[in-house]
């Protein structure tokens, strides 16, 4: 038997790039702990409440036997008289009380809810020291979540170090109760590079490696471990000398790093003078300075679905609305592309009440479910086009694939412009709209699309699920998640073609458009414009200012001779592979 | 008004130097939670309920904050002493 203390070396999925060296904080097999809401009827509500008041009283009398325990002139035990005094607190316990009684809802969901909002309100404060305070309310609510649910559990919205999660899998309302700023890097045993766990690591530029299969199995809390994001390695209990290499790759990839942003922004304009607009993918508004730093020409894609997450109601149009005339306002005059909402938003607000789907990829969502829920989707569709009024912004309609769809929600948004009208607010109509091209019927049908939208915009990584039949999240069958198969190729030479013929304009928002050895095949096919995560925009500027868009004409005929995913592959590094080869990472 | 009646509030300036932190946020609850009626504090334009730590940390009073202390009623004159007191003695830290 090898000792506990051995270097242990996985390799798995490089999900997103950069190197970071810490302590492990592994999340149980359940995934995070989250809290569960379920209604209470009437009659069961002062029974809760009396739930609720007999974890305080159990939590008070834990911390009481400590206190005793504790010489009288000990700093810690003062902490701890606080902490007494905190447990009966009115904005703690008395909220908690009013909440259960006025929702109708557990106490674990009404003290959750209650701490959630005065953290919000410690997080707006200036001085450091006073921030800290939220600690000892957390600390507090802990106690008490503890003996309602009662575990022992660690509260991962409580982690008080920077750690690297390790997970078996995170799920998007998962990765939306983490305290994203206490976590350097994530290495999950599940998932692909597209899963949300990847997309998320390199929206916050820290480094992910995923489908490591049974990571979670060796790494204990508290170990010592490497994760590269470049190379897809892990490296548990590293010994002295990997330390020390990998120390140094640190280093020189964060100087990588700091080289390539410095000339990002300038545009992208190839060798003979075609220029294209480099866009980044974001999901939050904190994103945008990232995505600016980096050289991005605009938002190819907002993603909305945040603030749809973790919460029990859906957010109203005022909340909608500030959020993003923040983005748009700090991206103007570029333009920001809002997605609407691209998920089951029953499901996102509360999994206790929604009925479960064999299939949520094929299943009500995106614009199905906006279409059946015209009171979200116009909420959501009134805050766009208010904020349309504050600088460049665009609609992307998802998961479009009927004519119906696009038609009907076209209509809804003349609807919505007229009562905006009426209402006497400020918005915009005269923005562009676009259909999200990511399911093949929209493919197919795109001639008839085009006709009621301004733009298409691709979203390679659904369109290659949907065309290929392959779970990306699945790490059985994720190596045949291929962009390159000659399927999707034609695909979206046959979507860009009809763009150009009903002259409306062509982006993508996949994957696709972020990695490096797709972008002759991309310039070849007559893309206008390309959006990623943004810490891909640098290196994609390079590229295409290396590339010589008639070279690539020619190209995308030899391209289109293809039979395989990798004689296609071959044939880009064959043609392209000096250019590629210049990146000093993969990945 | 009667010139008589003593003053309902006081203004005082926060000495201590980690300014109004739990514990001493604590004690100023201890002291409101025995009062009649409501007890204030009030910063600026925004006030916390006394009794209730959490509320005046919510306030963020850091040091040299001048904050006001306010009772509802006259009875609870002692309380308001206290309390300026104490916020005056930095809580004897």
């Amino acid at each position: 038997m090898e000792k506990e203390t051995q270097e242990i070396i996985i390799k798995g999925i490089n999900a997103s790039p950069g190197i970071c060296i810490g302590k492990a904080y592994l999340v149980d097999s359940e995934g995070v702990e989250l809290v569960p809401k379920y209604r209470i009827q009437d009659k069961e509500l002062s029974n809760e409440v009396k739930r609720f008041k007999a974890a305080v009283k159990n939590a008070k009398d834990e911390l009481r036997k400590i206190v005793e325990k504790s010489p009288e002139e000990l700093q810690h035990a003062h902490i701890l008289e606080t902490h007494m005094a905190l447990l009966k607190d009115k904005m703690l316990y008395g909220r908690t009380i009013e909440t259960v009684k006025q929702e109708s809802v557990n106490a674990e969901w009404a003290l959750k809810k209650v701490v959630s909002n005065l953290i919000e309100v410690f997080q707006t404060m200036t001085d450091p020291y006073l921030k800290e305070r939220s600690a000892d309310v957390v600390q507090v609510a802990d106690s008490i979540m503890h003996n309602l649910v009662g575990t022992k559990k660690v509260n991962i919205a409580a982690i008080d170090k920077r750690v690297i999660l390790v997970a078996q899998d995170l799920t998007p309302a998962e990765t939306s109760q983490i305290n994203l700023e206490r976590v350097m890097g994530f290495i999950t045993d599940r998932g692909g590079k597209a899963s949300h766990t990847g997309i998320i690591a390199r929206s916050l530029e820290i480094p992910a490696v995923v489908g490591l299969k049974n990571a979670t199995a060796s790494i204990r809390s508290d170990d010592l471990i490497i994760v590269d994001g470049n190379s897809g390695t892990v490296i548990i209990r590293p010994a002295e000398d990997n330390l020390v290499r990998y120390e140094e790759r640190k280093i020189d990839y964060e100087e990588y790093k700091a080289v390539i942003t410095s000339e990002s922004k300038a545009p992208a304009e190839s060798a003979d003078g075609v220029s294209l607009a480099v866009m980044g993918n974001i999901e939050l508004p904190e994103e945008v300075f990232a995505l600016l730093n980096y050289g991005g020409d605009g938002i190819g894609l907002y993603r909305t679905e945040f603030q749809y997450f973790n919460r029990p109601d859906f957010p109203d149009e005022a909340e909608l609305f500030d959020k993003y005339k923040d983005v748009v306002e700090a991206m103007h005059p570029k333009p920001v592309t809002i997605r609407t909402l691209d998920i089951n938003g029953d499901k996102a607000l509360n999994k206790q009440f929604s009925v479960e789907e064999a299939n949520p990829a094929l299943g009500l969502r995106a614009i199905r479910y906006c279409l059946k829920k015209p009171r979200v989707f116009k909420d959501q569709l009134r805050a766009i086009l208010r904020a349309a009024a504050f600088g460049n912004t665009r609609i992307l309609f998802p998961m479009i694939s009927t004519y119906f769809e696009i038609r009907e929600a076209n209509r809804i948004l003349d609807e919505v412009a007229e009562s905006l009208e009426k209402d006497g607010l400020p918005y915009n109509r005269d923005i562009e709209i676009g259909a999200m091209i990511e399911v093949p019927s929209a493919v197919i049908m795109a001639d008839v699309i085009a006709e009621t939208v301004d733009f298409f915009s691709i979203g390679t990584n659904d369109l290659i699920q949907y065309a290929l039949a392959i779970d990306r999240g699945n790490e059985q069958v994720a190596h045949l998640f291929q962009p390159l198969d000659p399927a999707i190729i034609r695909m979206l030479k046959h979507v860009a073609d009809v763009a150009r013929e009903k002259d409306i304009k062509i982006f993508m928002c996949g994957e696709m458009a972020g990695t490096p050895h797709h972008i002759p095949l991309l310039l070849g096919i007559g893309m206008d414009e390309l959006s990623m995560n943004p810490q891909s925009i640098p290196d994609i500027k390079r590229v295409i200012r290396s590339l010589n868009v008639a070279d690539t004409r020619s190209f995308m005929k030899e391209v289109l001779k293809q039979t395989t995913a990798k004689s296609t592959f071959e044939l880009i590094k064959d043609t392209y592979g000096d250019i590629l080869a210049e990146r000093l990472y993969s990945g | 008004m009667n010139r008589s009646q003593p003053a309902l509030s006081r203004e005082v300036t926060i000495v201590n130097e980690l300014g109004l932190h739990a514990r001493s946020a604590a004690k100023i609850a201890g002291l409101a939670n025995r009062s009649k009626a409501s007890v204030w504090i009030q910063k600026g334009d925004e006030k916390a309920d006394a009794s209730s730590i959490v509320d005046i940390l919510t306030l963020a009073c850091e040091k040299g904050t001048k904050i006001a202390i306010r009772i509802e009623n006259k009875s609870d004159f002692s309380i308001l002493e206290d309390i300026t007191e104490l916020v005056e003695s930095g809580f004897g830290e």
